[in-house]
């Protein structure tokens, strides 16, 4: 069954993604194959003339329960609309509805129903008054019902695009195109200003905001009574948003001032649920994801793995061993025994490769069969190459990949990936041997892996090779993501 | 610290085949009763070292656990509610967590253990 899909103009990568993780949530696919995970996609379909990032896209889902459910729960889309009829002028308009079936209209329009007509524009306003024009326009629609503009029975929505020039940083999108069509179901954003970080108590520097921590959430496909975990917990931005979609939750930091102590009694991790009436992590610990403490027989519990590890551009990561025993300034040293008690370990800079490693073995290990990993991965913009080059693990087939631009130097890219065959003793050796390559060449891992200094390294520099430093410059996008 | 998190922990220090399962050294333990969710409970079984939760729930006070157990008795509302107060009810506020092969403590304060181990420990 086809619907429109309309979309909020942002984040143009992860709109798809995000309908086809809810579509596997919702049982979109189960009549395929059981529900396996990772090789489903919807069907999708652009209007005539439209760009792959209009916001207006068509989706076949198989019912319209499911159609709802995905809507609902979704960020990023507006609304999914059965539609009536479309056309590129009213004329047009008229005729399709006019020939959209009677069956499938006119339990919508019965004289006991409420009903309400939205106007909405994509590129341009519509003033009030052409509004009501337009609303009675429809009048060859038999409408029955009664209007009611708070809590309608059914909303009606009737939306139009416009070519309104190149100035805005998009690319041009498409000619004029009227949509008419049913509410099926909408997005509920209200969530974003209750949940938005300016009104968080305890905040760190890296806080995820409120509307990526839900789009993270969804492509976890985070259900109530699942177990998710974030081994980067910081404040725990990330599981707020999966606890309020009914997820238990378990972080852990290296950081024990940040995960045990806050800013004070009311203002730490655990304060950061109750704000929001959410229940507290079920498990809260300060450990090293180098070397994690769990025992060794653990795995398969954690449903979904949800994280941003530090990248090394504005938080570095750190792990256990001592930063001058590892750089080889000191040789090894024990701690006084007089000394342990209170003793604080120094700890040593984490390179990205490693840390990403770290991760893949951690989740391969932990995850369920079929539970998803969802991370950050940064990837520098100049080197196109780069975008093929996104981590893997022979546990894991890759789900989605979408792009934020940070700036004109980075990305983050949000990797979602599902484990898809169990994590085997030979992995696990192989696992083994590369941990302790990252220990050996701990100096080498740091200085290829150094993100911060290519992010913030003088402008020149990056360009030079590229020929003429504009032309490099104005071939890359910059809408998608950061002006969007 | 819930016991279900003592349940997944171990020591990790270099050279200790066996620190599962840690003791308990309590100085502090609180009680929150949380909402019990049965699916959850059934879920996590077949994952928790059982005689690793008994013993952690007896040194914390609670001795209503049977030492036997098999899944037939998830059944049972009477199990599941004892399951669900030791597993998830029993805070560790403030104690240590002490490996099994070297008598190492690892602090809980506030709730939160610390497992990170020292330099000449990794």
């Amino acid at each position: 069954m086809w619907f429109l899909c309309v979309f909020y103009h942002r984040l143009l990568d992860y709109r798809k993604p995000e309908v086809e993780s809810l579509a596997l949530m919702f049982g979109a696919f189960d009549s395929d194959d059981g529900g396996q995970d990772g090789g489903e996609h919807l069907e999708w379909r652009l209007p005539e003339h439209h760009h792959p990032d209009s916001p207006f896209h068509f989706v076949d889902l198989p019912s319209e329960d499911v159609a709802r459910d995905i809507a609902n729960r979704s960020i990023l889309v507006k609304g999914i609309y059965e539609l009536w009829g479309e056309g590129n002028n009213y004329e047009e308009l008229e005729d399709a509805i006019k020939d959209y079936p009677d069956e499938r209209k006119l339990p919508y329009l019965s004289p006991e129903s409420t009903f309400r007509i939205t106007v909405d524009s994509f590129g341009k306003v519509i003033s009030f008054q052409e509004q009501n024009e337009r609303i009675q326009s429809l009048a060859y629609i038999p409408f029955k019902g009664q209007v009611n503009l708070r809590n309608p029975d059914h909303k009606f929505w009737l939306m139009e695009t416009d070519d309104y020039g190149t100035n805005n940083g998009l690319p041009p999108v498409v000619q004029k195109r009227i949509f008419f069509g049913r509410e099926v179901g909408g997005a509920d954003r209200k969530l974003l200003p209750t949940y938005q970080l300016k009104s968080r108590t305890y905040l760190g520097p890296t806080a995820m905001d409120a509307e990526m921590a839900f789009l993270m959430a969804n492509q976890a496909m985070v259900k109530p009574g699942k177990l998710v975990y974030d081994p980067f917990v910081g404040t725990g931005s990330i599981l707020v948003a999966a606890a309020h979609f009914g997820a238990m939750t378990m972080g852990a930091d290296i950081d024990i001032r940040v995960v045990r102590d806050g800013r004070g009694p009311d203002c730490n991790v655990w304060s950061n649920f109750k704000q929001y009436g959410l229940p507290t992590p079920i498990g809260l610990l300060r450990a090293d994801n180098n070397l994690p403490p769990w025992r060794p027989g653990l795995k398969e519990v954690f449903d979904a793995i949800i994280c941003d590890p530090p990248y090394g551009v504005r938080a570095g990561g750190r792990k256990s061993g001592g930063r001058k025993l590892l750089k080889g300034v000191v040789g090894p040293y024990t701690v006084p025994d007089d000394k342990r008690t209170d003793h604080i370990p120094s700890t040593a800079a984490y390179s990205l490769v490693e840390c990403v490693h770290d991760l893949l073995d951690l989740a391969a290990k932990m995850l369920v069969l079929n539970g998803r990993l969802v991370f950050f991965y940064p990837v520098l913009r100049e080197d196109e190459s780069t975008e093929n080059h996104f981590p893997e693990h022979p546990c894991f087939v890759l789900v989605s990949a979408s792009e934020q631009i940070l700036s004109s130097r980075y990305s983050r890219v949000l990797l979602t990936m599902v484990k898809s065959s169990p994590y085997t003793e030979e992995i696990e050796e192989e696992a083994r041997l590369k941990h302790l390559e990252f220990k050996e060449n701990h100096l080498k891992w740091m200085e290829d892996g150094n993100l911060h200094s290519a992010v913030f390294s003088p402008g020149e520099s990056v360009f030079v090779a590229e020929g003429d430093p504009k032309v490099s410059k104005e071939t890359k996008p910059k809408y998608r993501g950061k002006y969007v | 610290m819930r016991l279900l998190t003592h349940n997944m922990l171990s020591s990790n220090i270099k050279g200790v085949t066996n620190g599962f399962p840690l003791g308990i050294v309590v100085e502090k333990v609180i009680e929150k009763p949380v909402e019990m969710n049965p699916d959850f409970l059934k879920n996590m079984f077949a994952k928790i070292e059982w005689k690793a939760l008994v013993d952690a729930s007896r040194s914390m006070g609670y001795a209503e656990l049977p030492d036997q157990v098999d899944s037939s008795m998830l059944d049972s509302v009477e199990f599941l509610q004892r399951f669900h107060h030791a597993l998830l009810e029993l805070h560790l506020e403030e104690g240590a967590l002490v490996c099994p092969e070297t008598g190492r403590k690892f602090p809980v304060n506030k709730g939160i253990p610390n497992m990170l181990l020292h330099e000449d420990e990794v």
